[in-house]
């Protein structure tokens, strides 16, 4: 193992690691926000991520694509630190939020997870109402000091998140009961309500219909203008519709990324042409 | 792109996150100390307990034995009825002479002296002189095991320290143990005849023999009837059975019963087995009886368990190429749940072996001075065993009774470990 | 023994009928074309030793369980007048000793003189000859019986015959036989109870039974002396059974939770791998160990500590405290409650633990990525979603608690009170049961017939405690699934 870092550090610096990665600039606000290098993942000894390096953009979308297991979820679950919670998983490298080393020990999961979002494959409401789902970010860590903030940071969130008009009058019903669409969207609104400057969603639409699907592309593209996301699909369309900038994951290590334009329409790589149009994956 | 987000102050926000944090991570560690010290509570209540009674226990497997020649005086022995003479006295007698005193004329100094050596002495010495009367007028070499309270004296447990009225062996009983011990005549050994006797009154020869066989007889008749019984019945549940509300009831019945307390089928077997169908009191094959109904519903759901864990694919497979639902179950199904089942089967035993109330209700608590004769005589177990013993009233017996608990834990655990292993040997993952 | 030998000698016939009609199905398939035969030769061994064992075995069966009963009554069919002058209860005394005589298994004491000695001698013999009878009987119409299903079976065999199908019905048949066990065995445990139960309230209302509130069997048995009606008011048993139950509940509730919050949410691997084992041998400590261990190592402990706190007190401001402390003994319900508790520990961890495992993953996830920590996680998402399961777990604990004997038979002591009082002595419901039925018992007397009103309260409640808990269980398995 302590081979395999020293390589990795020693390639660190190599400008071909970089070189896959092209900036995606359209305007001075969309500065790098979470800055990846040589990032190392491994669980137990198998590896799942060889060397990856990335640039994810503010305010905007960005989508990791490619085939099933090439370790696009292992990446997005560096960036919130929550591959700590899976026994056996160590992280190498560095990953910047702000500048910032993520796996720095000044650095609390607790705080970085605040701060960075997290929206899964499934939808997971937890078995309480939906005021108290969407309350929950703000309860456990105390951010706000009385009922009326916090039916206010609710109605805020569930707005933002598209869902108020839909339960405004049953806020004190299970969260369980909703549709699957719905429920996806009262999980971005839990996420929204701490306020967070990243969100990182999982897949977020592959247990959806087609219809909620849409809404929730929608929603992204509404979230986009105040937060940076990072998207996991497996469906190449919605990559293209959704994010500003793709990055294409093959086998553990990070192929291509660059504007999502250019990755459809210009790919450099041989592998990302053959995934993009379907002859594997 | 131009609606700007609410404006955050981000640094404010993170420090109010910070400043409760401290407080978060304490209640973490109080939280995860808590668990920690649940487990460390279970934990240490397992040491203490099986410390504790292997501590009280373990000097049960030491034993003071006196090797005498006592001269067989045929003044004392009447030829003619050799079964009516006081061989008890004769011995005691005997052992007094070596030690250099005489009885008095109460017989006073012999009564001390039969307090502190067994009277498995005289036992012996009749038997010897009854398959050999020619003994008489001879010497015979004798040894057998001092009285419990003697040993106790020996162990150092029942101390000369204590006030003489306190204790129960008097300052001149102590004196005649030192002197015996002094002479050379006692010697310390393993007490094997803890392990080769059965019960007894006299603490010294009681041992745990017939304990262990009508255990093992009971167990018989438990797993006689209640694997079989258990595996078809799970089988069918689980393989044949239509799901309707008869098999339903069965189920909810099956569960409910695996949760009724022991005792319910003690007082099942006292009112069925005994006052109806007169099945012997106290045998084996009624204690087999009520534990395989107490096992069966532990056995069916380990069994069911073990069916659930072989894929459909092999049934399906076994039916496609044209075996009938018997042949798949019997050919394919059973065979690779057998190692599940196994596993099931004999924890339900080990389970059923150390239950006790049941067996109290169809009367396995009397006194046994033997070995169980046939599955229909009188029987007691280990557990039983136990009960008895805990509570007499003598110190020698509390000390049996922890020793007869490690040998019905080592049972157990060898039970436990044959499932284990088996488990071992044979899982298997689809 | 005689039916054992017969049993084995109907197994070889059958083994021997099973040769036999294979090898007449053998020999018509080497006649015919291949495929011709419907079932294997197999098929039709085994149909034939079905048709010549099965029958034959279940009369020696019959005649082995019932066989004693059949006697019994037959012997009763005329007694002696000598015999008639006795009461009900001597009469049975004397046809049990009559029969214990025939059989050379242990008689009551009752000594039998003149008259009555000639007629117990009488019918020991006359015993004696109703079993051989019986016996012998139940062989010859087991091998009667046995030749005849040979001879129906036999014939059939012929390439056609589906032999597979009979055989697959016989065997349903003994499956679905052995699934009604089950049921026998519930349908037994209510009717006995039931049954003994009603001959109980015969004498004693059940009002008065589950209202009242002194508890004295002993003094009940004469009934000349005392009236009956006073003496079984089991509300200090309930009492003292709840008073256990709810000490046990209060060690092991928590201790028990908080081991399981360990092991499911915070132990490594490798942590649980030890621990869940370790905590399986505590498990499966027999209860007369816990007792045993409860009686002579924490009883004497918790009253020597009592005590010299009391003697401490004795004399300061607390002194009537004090004064009570020092008095406290060995049988309280503070040692039989909190042994019976730490008994309990690990049936709670693993239920529980099993519960919090079915809690899914992805709602953990989803809390930890809110940034929420492991403890917070588990009180806010975990607890709340596994709550219906955990009650449930507890509930059958309750259920264990009640029900559970050696313990407090060894442990808690025989004296019916209504307190609340941990350092008291307490008597339980179970305890009761095990002193009315052990030693010598005779079976008409309110007295015994009181354990089995005892029981069948006992089951009713520890029944209901089971069906919801088990209900809620399953509900709570089928949300996650």
């Amino acid at each position: 193992m302590p081979a395999q870092r020293d390589d990795s550090q020693a390639r660190g610096t190599a400008p071909v690691h970089i070189s896959v990665d092209r900036a995606y600039t359209d305007g001075p606000q969309h500065e790098v926000k979470i800055r990846a290098r040589d990032v190392n993942v491994f669980y137990g000894d198998k590896q799942a991520l060889f060397d990856v390096s990335l640039d994810v953009p503010e305010k905007a979308v960005t989508a990791l694509i490619g085939p099933s297991g090439c370790g696009k979820s292992t990446f997005l679950r560096c960036i919130n630190r929550m591959n700590d919670t899976i026994p056996g998983a160590t992280v190498r490298g560095r990953i910047e939020l702000d500048g910032e080393d993520v796996n720095d020990k000044a650095i609390d999961p607790v705080i970085l997870r605040a701060r960075v979002g997290m929206v899964f494959q499934k939808p997971n409401p937890f078995p309480k109402t939906i005021f108290e789902n969407v309350a929950y970010g703000a309860r456990i860590h105390g951010l706000t000091s009385s009922k009326a903030e916090l039916e206010a940071l609710v109605e805020t969130s569930l707005k933002k998140a598209g869902l108020w008009g839909e339960v405004a009058d049953r806020l004190h019903q299970p969260g369980t009961g909703l549709s699957g669409g719905q429920q996806q969207r009262l999980v971005i609104a839990r996420a929204i309500a701490v306020s967070p400057e990243v969100i990182l969603m999982d897949e977020p639409c592959s247990a959806l219909d087609p219809i909620a699907t849409a809404r929730i592309e929608e929603l992204i593209d509404e979230l986009r203008h105040q937060y940076c996301i990072v998207i996991v699909t497996h469906s190449m369309a919605q990559a293209a519709r959704v994010s500003q900038k793709t990055a294409f994951f093959h086998l553990g290590k990070l192929v291509e990324a660059g504007p999502t334009g250019e990755i459809f329409t210009n790919p450099r790589d041989s592998r990302t042409q053959d995934y993009i149009t379907g002859r594997f994956g | 792109m131009t609606d700007a987000a609410p404006p955050i102050d981000k640094t404010a926000f993170r420090q109010g996150l910070e400043a409760r944090l401290k407080k978060r991570y304490a209640q973490e560690r109080r939280f995860r100390l808590y668990g920690q010290l649940a487990i460390v509570f279970a934990l240490g209540f397992l040491v203490l307990l099986v410390g504790r009674i292997a501590l009280q226990g373990y000097s049960t497997f030491i034993d003071y034995e006196v090797t005498q020649t006592i001269y067989v005086d045929p003044a004392k022995v009447d030829a003619a009825d050799i079964g009516g003479s006081n061989f008890d006295l004769l011995v005691a007698e005997q052992m007094l002479a070596k030690l250099g005193e005489t009885d008095d004329k109460l017989g006073e100094a012999s009564g001390e002296m039969m307090g502190i050596i067994s009277n498995d002495f005289g036992y012996q010495l009749l038997k010897r002189v009854q398959d050999d009367p020619s003994l008489i007028g001879r010497k015979v070499t004798l040894t057998g095991p001092v009285k419990a309270d003697a040993a106790l004296y020996y162990k150092g447990e029942l101390k000369r320290s204590t006030p003489q009225d306190e204790r129960k062996l008097d300052d001149r009983q102590l004196d005649w143990l030192d002197r015996m011990q002094a002479s050379g005549a006692v010697s310390k050994g393993f007490n094997i005849g803890f392990l080769t006797k059965s019960d007894s009154t006299e603490p010294e020869q009681a041992g745990v023999l017939g304990a262990v066989i009508g255990s093992a007889m009971m167990l018989l008749v438990t797993a006689v009837l209640a694997v079989p019984i258990g595996v078809l019945a799970a089988t069918y549940l689980e393989e044949f059975a239509p799901k309707n509300r008869w098999t339903d009831l069965i189920e909810v019945n099956i569960n409910n019963l695996a949760a009724v307390p022991s005792i319910v089928y003690g007082l099942l077997g006292l009112a069925v087995f005994i006052n109806w169908l007169h099945v012997p009191r106290s045998s084996p094959l009624v204690g087999g009886l009520v534990l395989a109904l107490m096992a069966l519903p532990t056995v069916i759901i380990a069994t069911r368990s073990a069916l659930k864990a072989v894929p459909p694919s092999i049934r399906e497979a076994a039916l496609g190429v044209g075996a009938s639902r018997t042949q798949t179950v019997f050919h394919h199904v059973l065979p690779l749940a057998m190692p599940g089942v196994m596993t099931g089967a004999i924890l339900s035993l080990a389970h059923a072996l150390g239950e006790t109330a049941p067996l109290l209700m169809i009367g396995m608590i009397s006194f046994v001075p033997g070995v169980p004769e046939g599955f229909t005589g009188a029987a007691t177990v280990l557990p039983v065993q136990v009960f008895i013993w805990e509570n007499a009233s003598e110190r020698a017996f509390h000390e049996r009774t922890a020793a007869a608990i490690l040998v019905l834990l080592a049972f157990m655990i060898v039970m436990n470990l044959a499932a284990i292993l088996l488990r071992r040997r044979f899982e298997r993952r689809w | 023994m005689l039916t054992w030998i017969a049993l084995l000698a109907l197994f070889l016939f059958s083994g021997a009928t099973y040769a036999f009609g294979r090898r007449k199905a053998q020999a018509m398939a080497a006649r015919g074309k291949p495929g011709a035969l419907h079932s294997l030769p197999g098929y039709h061994g085994g149909y034939v030793a079905l048709w010549a064992g099965l029958p034959a075995a279940l009369i020696v069966l019959a005649a082995a369980l019932f066989g004693g009963r059949m006697e019994a009554a037959l012997l009763r069919a005329d007694s002696p007048a000598a015999v008639q002058a006795l009461t009900d209860h001597g009469q049975a005394v004397f046809f049990d000793d009559a029969r214990a005589m025939a059989h050379g298994t242990q008689a009551s004491e009752t000594i039998y003189e003149g008259d009555l000695r000639t007629a117990i001698e009488d019918k020991a013999v006359q015993a004696k000859r109703l079993q051989q009878l019986i016996q012998y009987g139940a062989l010859a119409a087991g091998v009667v019986v046995g030749l005849a299903g040979l001879a129906i079976a036999y014939p059939r065999i012929s390439p056609t015959f589906r032999a597979r199908n009979r055989v697959e019905g016989w065997i349903a048949v003994l499956f679905i036989a052995c699934a009604v066990t089950a049921i026998l065995t519930t349908v037994g445990i209510v009717a006995s109870l039931v049954w003994e139960s009603w001959r109980f309230f015969q004498s004693v209302p059940p009002l008065d039974f589950l209202l009242g509130t002194a508890w004295d069997p002993q003094i009940a048995m004469r009934s000349d002396q005392y009236a009956s009606k006073g003496a079984f008011g089991a509300v200090p048993l309930f009492a003292g059974t709840f008073l256990i139950m709810l000490i046990a509940m209060l060690v092991a509730a928590p201790i028990g939770l908080y081991s399981a919050i360990y092991l499911s949410e915070y132990a490594r691997p490798l942590t649980r791998g030890v621990v869940k084992p370790l905590l399986e041998i505590l498990a499966g400590v027999p209860t007369v160990v816990y007792g045993f261990f409860a009686a002579l190592t924490v009883g004497p402990i918790f009253r020597e500590g009592f005590n010299n706190l009391g003697g401490l007190l004795v004399g300061g401001p607390l002194n009537g405290l004090g004064i009570y402390l020092s008095q406290v003994q060995n049988q309280m319900a503070l040692v039989a409650g909190a042994v019976m508790g730490i008994m309990l520990i690990p049936f709670v961890s693993s239920l529980s633990d099993d519960i919090m495992n079915a809690v899914p993953q992805s709602l953990r996830d989803g809390s930890l990525a809110m940034g929420a920590t492991r403890s917070e996680t588990v009180k806010q998402v975990v607890l709340p979603a596994a709550l219906p399961g955990i009650m449930a777990a507890l509930l059958l604990a309750v259920s264990r608690a009640i029900g559970e004997t050696m313990i407090v038979t060894m442990a808690a002591g025989l004296q019916a009170k209504t307190t609340l009082n941990p350092l008291d002595t307490v008597t339980t419901v179970t305890v009761q049961i095990v002193t009315l039925l052990t030693g010598d018992q005779e079976f008409d007397s309110p007295k015994t017939l009181s354990a089995f009103g005892l029981g069948l309260t006992l089951f009713v409640v520890t029944f209901i405690l089971n069906v919801i808990a088990l209900r809620i269980v399953q509900k709570y398995r089928e949300q996650y699934d």
